[in-house]
């Protein structure tokens, strides 16, 4: 059996993960892991990655978790550009910084309007008024962030070549233009970045991995959306407990 | 070439409040100091706000600690910082084992850590601590009990997932994600709660990281964090009490 990836496209660092492999010819069996059918916590899975999370990696016996543990093992593992991970100490000491800044400032925020307009609906919850502010407000701060101390006026996140670290980004914000908040919108040198990025990842890649989250809202409209397994409910409720 | 590790400086910094992580435990890291002899470590003792001055700010426009200056590379973020120093110097290969599954499992470690320890274990504090201390008003009930459990639940997928029955996390020997696990579950000691109490285990894993970086070492690195009871707070400037009044709605 080769590499193995578990991976459900409506998670953000699963299309980082997927849009890397595929970009760099990797060969994987896909997995697919359905969240909100319980897929996650169920018997099967706990025993690929008994933190019950995805994206998940199973290479013979070896099996990883957290996103970018496994883009950088693919990227030493894999023949792939040096400019994704770069070897050089600065340049890599950048993507990491990034991934640091990210990890408190982006994860976890820019995925909340898929929570508030179509996730905790599912299960009957309506965040108030007062969070959903909050987390625009915290989503503008980032953004600013990302264009004055990373982007600058470079051509990508951590310098002039596409790296790690403008995958887990673009995957990021991705999440909210799918619901509908346009936040490139007034953001010329973000809407520029993201172009180039999407160019240099190509428009057939970046439609296959986008196409099931940019539906989504279509989805939700036409009662799509599986509801989701009731086991699956304390993990949902405790992720929209976290919402400040 | 001059290395300016700001350890532990300002413990109460003029917060950002909108980073529960304000308090990065990783301005105790000693990795730093340890692999770096012959370097000059330039510490700040000073007061609180010293790094929202404009000198830091032009180190950091982040204002966020710490930070690594290395003749015109300016670093910031903790993980980012120990990785570079570890190549940089050539420390000794096992602080970042270069063997892919491990070298993957430090990493796994040092992604995981972020949501799951360093973000709790310093909300721990505030909650306990900083918050009731400088706004007179503790943090209800129910969050608190909802914070602990988090915390628990988390030192428990950490025993069961990255420590099992190992030494240290990679196995026989110490490395980063051991140095980054504990100065973050260190974190709550400053409010004087200790998350080491419930597993034998982690109190011995604990005491076992501690003995490789050198106990002298460790608690010199940790000597802010636990005199932080000791802190009088009404030197505290108003702007910043503010926001932290702000930072207790959150918790409502």
């Amino acid at each position: 059996m080769g590499l193995e990836l578990y991976l459900d496209l409506v998670s953000q660092p699963c299309r980082a993960v997927y849009i890397f492999a595929k970009k760099n010819g990797i060969p994987f069996e896909l997995r697919p892991v359905d969240i909100f059918r319980g897929q996650l916590v169920s018997k099967d899975f706990s025993q690929i990655n008994n933190l019950c999370k995805v994206p998940a990696l199973k290479d013979g016996d070896f099996i990883l978790s957290e996103s970018t543990a496994i883009l950088i093992y693919l990227s030493s593992k894999y023949p792939t550009a040096d400019h994704w991970y770069p070897s050089n100490l600065q340049a890599r000491a950048r993507i990491h910084e990034y991934l640091g800044w990210h990890a408190d400032c982006v994860r976890g925020t820019f995925g909340v309007p898929l929570w508030t307009q179509v996730l905790a609906p599912l299960i009957g919850v309506h965040l108030p008024e007062e969070k959903v502010q909050r987390n625009r407000a915290a989503m503008d701060r980032a953004l600013q962030e990302l264009e004055d101390k990373f982007l600058r006026d470079q051509a990508f996140l951590t310098g002039q070549h596409v790296t790690l670290a403008d995958l887990m980004a673009l995957e990021e914000l991705i999440q909210p233009v799918a619901v509908g908040f346009d936040l490139f919108e007034g953001r010329p040198k973000l809407t520029a970045w993201r172009e180039r990025l999407e160019a240099f990842l190509g428009m057939d890649l970046c439609q296959e991995t986008h196409g099931l989250i940019l539906n989504i809202l279509e989805q939700a409209a036409n009662k799509k959306i599986p509801d989701p397994a009731p086991e699956v409910y304390p993990y949902m409720l405790l992720r929209i407990s976290r919402i400040p | 070439m001059r290395q300016r590790g700001l350890l532990p400086c300002a413990l109460l910094p003029a917060i950002n409040v909108l980073c529960v992580l304000c308090l990065s435990p990783a301005s105790f890291s000693p990795t730093s100091e340890q692999n770096l002899e012959g370097q000059e470590i330039f510490r700040d003792d000073t007061a609180e706000s010293h790094h929202h001055s404009k000198e830091y700010i032009e180190i950091n426009p982040l204002k966020k600690l710490p930070s690594l200056k290395d003749g015109k590379f300016i670093l910031s973020e903790s993980v980012a910082i120990l990785f570079y120093l570890c190549r940089k110097y050539s420390t000794p290969s096992h602080w970042y084992p270069p063997d892919l599954h491990t070298r993957a499992r430090v990493d796994e470690f040092m992604a995981w850590q972020h949501t799951a320890i360093q973000l709790p274990m310093s909300r721990i504090l505030w909650i306990k601590m900083l918050i009731p201390r400088i706004t007179g008003e503790e943090v209800p009930a129910e969050k608190t009990e909802q914070m602990l459990t988090e915390v628990r639940t988390n030192m428990q997928l950490f025993e069961e997932k990255f420590l099992q029955d190992k030494m240290f996390i990679t196995g026989d020997h110490i490395s980063l994600a051991d140095l980054v696990a504990l100065v973050e579950m260190m974190q709550p000691m400053g409010g004087n709660y200790n998350v080491f109490l419930n597993s034998s285990r982690l109190a011995e894993w604990r005491m076992r990281v501690e003995l490789a970086i050198g106990s002298g070492l460790f608690w010199e690195a940790h000597d802010r964090l636990m005199k932080l009871a000791e802190w009088d707070c009404s030197t505290l400037d108003p702007m910043v009490k503010e926001k932290i009044c702000v930072l207790l709605q959150k918790f409502r």
